[in-house]
């Protein structure tokens, strides 16, 4: 990846508004500005890319790769939230090889974890679940790795249940960018990766969370949760997340 | 009795096949004889040794289960095994989940019977939180239970034994079915089937979701009732009632017919355990438990069911992953107990409702002691149902019952909790323990089906004894050997909501364990 094609987290340069960039999108011709990313002019634009890690509001890091687009002259496929638009770009943001990888990628997150939706506090209020359903996934063609994943409660109202996490990192990215805390990371590499509270210390034990729950709302799955929820009970709510970046960029 | 298992063929291809098409859902039907007996090559020798006989799966039951059946040399049944041969492990899986997912995870348990799971679980988890719910909750909980025994039952009855009822237990077997009910009396059937949706549908409204419905949690229901559809309820309700009424006169019109079975249909002593209100009524939500033993006295009563470990004995049998539950002051053998629709009714003073209380007087004639054959089991089912239809209609006209606050907010303020109910099957125990951080460290489930376990071994064992005779196995011996079962509707939880899409085996095995002759269905 060339950096100069990604976003740094949290900073969008503001650039001459003549600098317009044109592209076609499926076929479509629209115009974007320099520093936006193909995902960007998608969103404006109603055109649908399936997405697990973006979350409007936050940084862009591309952990989910659910957003891969084609482009023309290019033969890697290219995740649109962390790809930049350049003249000329021809993108397609749907095609049987798309569908097929996005597919295959939901898969993998299933596999990878003990994701037993009916049983799950998010049951029915899921992005994971929704993208699974909305892509037409109907089968998992992988073996499932079933791996010992724990829960921990020992936080007074939150619960972290890493059977369901999918490492989209939104509740890190939430933690830094907008409360400022810094509470989550991620630990370990590959398949042993998790994410951790502090150094990997009970939540319950954690100097530096405020407790706002701001994690709990971004997460796309049932990872994190309020405690007390019973099954498919517990909804998450994000409206604060525009409305907190909105209120803070009028401020600078 | 020691020594190898080795199968060998009495039955021909044929013959196999003949009981394979009878059998809607019959898997293998093998012989075997043990090879310590004496004779070892050939038929011909068959009547002179021990053989076994084993029927797997048994048929119209809600589960996976098998029946061996031991002969002696003389060809007579001496000893019968009733093995339920699934393991479902839901008390291991749920360790280090948070207590507040048990209900709808325990409610995974069965497709039948979802709503006692997740009510016994709720009432242990209630206990966690060591609250008292708004009364309410209490009482759209019970309309709920209430409503699902309606459905379990109808399930039981019209479905799955009425076959053998109303055609009787030697009819053709491509017949013994819900369809040929519907041949010879199409009233009966429907009614099965209406009676039946009536409890699914009220599932449903209340619920929202007629399979695994998640509307129970711990500290109440997550949603009041509505206006609307209370009185939807309410206007179902007359015709339930006259199914329920239509059906008992039918059954009752039908017992002359089954004297034989009568008697030797789990004909004999045990005890019986319930839940029963403070004054002895019959319930299905809250209460204390008692035990009657045959002749009808009290043997215990208000005995607490979150003392259950004081009270009941839990054994585990190498042959079956079904535990067996005894009344533990009587010891093992003694301490035989029966639970469901008969041990209620035998348990209970009264049902508390007018049309359920004169049926009951009339039941309790049966016997002058206390109603002992499993037979049985089929009239108390259509009492309860009754009873049930009853008292939902006095809960939905209470004038509290559209409250608004219908669950309680609390942490977890107990480490240890036991939930119990009745089940349409008979009483069900959840038993949970949690660490500080409200996850599950433990948990124990005592099901109704296992507490009838001794009770329908005993019964195989007293009906093969009384119909299974020399070598010739007909169909007529078979289904009552199953039928006696299906009268304990025992709920293994639970691979025939579909009989056509189950997986089916026969094998033919010879002398030497080879196999001669396979037929897989899936
Ligand atoms: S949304 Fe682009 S990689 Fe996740």
């Amino acid at each position: 990846m060339s950096p100069t094609n990604v976003v740094k987290p949290g900073t969008k340069p503001v650039q001459p508004a003549s600098n317009v960039k044109t592209l076609q999108i499926d076929g479509k011709d629209f115009s974007a500005r320099p520093e936006e990313t193909i995902l960007d002019v998608a969103r404006q634009n109603k055109i649908f890319i399936p997405r697990l890690c973006e979350l409007e509001g936050l940084s862009d890091v591309g952990a989910c790769r659910l957003c891969l687009v084609e482009v023309k002259g290019s033969n890697k496929l290219l995740p649109a939230c962390v790809t930049r638009v350049y003249e000329g770009m021809e993108v397609t943001t749907n095609s049987p090889r798309l569908a097929a990888y996005r597919r295959m990628i939901i898969e993998l997150l299933f596999t990878e974890r003990n994701h037993i939706c009916s049983v799950c506090v998010s049951n029915g209020h899921c992005d994971l679940q929704w993208m699974a359903q909305k892509l037409g996934l109907t089968h998992v063609h992988f073996p499932y790795r079933y791996p010992k994943a724990n829960v921990d409660a020992s936080h007074e109202r939150f619960v972290i249940d890493h059977n369901r996490c999918i490492l989209c990192t939104r509740c890190v990215r939430v933690c830094d960018e907008i409360e400022g805390a810094h509470v989550w990371d991620v630990m370990g590499r590959g398949i042993d990766a998790k994410v951790v509270t502090d150094l990997n210390e009970a939540w319950g034990n954690s100097e530096t969370c405020t407790s706002c729950g701001k994690c709990v709302h971004v997460c796309p799955t049932g990872a994190l949760s309020e405690k007390g929820h019973a099954v498919a009970e517990m909804e998450k709510r994000r409206h604060f997340l525009p409305y907190l970046t909105m209120m803070r960029e009028s401020q600078e | 009795m020691s020594g190898v298992e080795e199968p060998i063929i009495l039955l021909g291809r044929n013959d196999i096949e003949k009981l394979l098409s009878r059998h809607l859902c019959a898997g293998l039907i093998g012989f075997r004889r043990f090879r310590d007996c004496g004779v070892v090559e050939g038929q011909e020798h068959i009547v002179a040794e021990r053989r076994t006989i084993v029927i797997d799966p048994v048929t119209r039951i809600e589960g996976h289960s098998k029946i061996t059946l031991h002969l002696n040399e003389e060809g007579q049944v001496y000893d019968a095994q009733f093995h339920v041969t699934q393991f479902r492990g839901f008390e291991k899986f749920c360790e280090g989940r948070p207590f507040s997912e048990m209900p709808a995870l325990m409610a995974r348990i069965c497709g039948i019977c979802p709503v006692s799971h997740l009510i016994a679980s709720a009432k242990a988890c209630d206990a966690l939180l060591a609250v008292r719910i708004p009364p309410t909750a209490d009482k759209l909980r019970r309309i709920f239970g209430l409503a699902q025994v309606v459905q379990s039952h109808a399930l039981s009855l019209f479905h799955l034994s009425s076959p053998d009822i109303l055609l009787g237990m030697d009819a053709d077997p491509a017949k013994s079915n819900i369809f040929g009910v519907l041949e010879k009396n199409p009233q009966l059937a429907k009614d099965g089937i209406a009676l039946r949706k009536f409890g699914q549908q009220i599932i449903e409204r209340l619920g929202g979701k007629r399979i695994h419905p998640a509307w129970v949690v711990p500290g109440g229901v997550s949603d009041p009732l509505t206006a609307d559809d209370r009185d939807a309820i309410l206007k179902t309700i007359p015709d339930a009632l006259a199914i329920a009424e239509r059906s008992i006169v039918w059954l009752k019109g039908t017992i002359e017919g089954f004297r034989q079975e009568i008697a030797s249909f789990g004909n004999f002593p045990t005890l019986f355990m319930g839940i029963v209100k403070p004054d002895g009524g019959l319930t299905f939500y809250d209460g204390k438990i008692r035990f009657v033993d045959a002749s009808g006295t009290l043997v215990a009563k208000d005995l607490d069911p979150a003392d259950y470990q004081e009270f009941l004995g839990e054994k585990v049998e190498p042959w079956s992953y079904l535990k067996s539950t005894y009344y533990k002051p009587k010891g093992y053998s003694e301490g035989v107990y029966r639970v469901g629709p008969l041990a209620r009714l035998n348990v209970a003073d009264r049902c508390g409702t007018p049309r359920a209380d004169q049926e009951l007087a009339e039941f309790q004639e049966l016997q002058r002691t206390a109603v002992l054959s499993s037979f049985h089991y089929h009239h108390a089912r259509l009492i309860e149902i009754l009873y049930c239809i009853e008292r939902m209609e006095s809960l939905l006209n209470d004038p509290e019952i559209l409250d608004k606050h219908v669950r309680a907010i609390a942490k977890a303020n107990a480490l240890e909790g036991v939930g119990a109910a009745e089940a349409p099957r008979g009483t069900l125990f959840h038993h949970y323990k949690i660490d500080e951080q409200g996850l599950i460290r433990w948990a124990n489930l005592v099901i109704a089906t296992g507490q009838n376990n001794l009770a329908m071994n005993k019964s195989v064992l007293q009906v093969a004894k009384h119909y299974v005779k020399g070598e010739k196995i007909t169909h007529g011996m078979l289904n009552r050997v199953e039928a006696v079962i299906r009268a304990y509707d025992p709920c293994l939880s639970c691979s025939t909501h579909a009989a056509g899409q189950m997986a089916l085996q026969i094998q033919l095995l010879s002398p030497d364990g080879a196999v001669l002759d396979e037929v897989v269905r899936n």
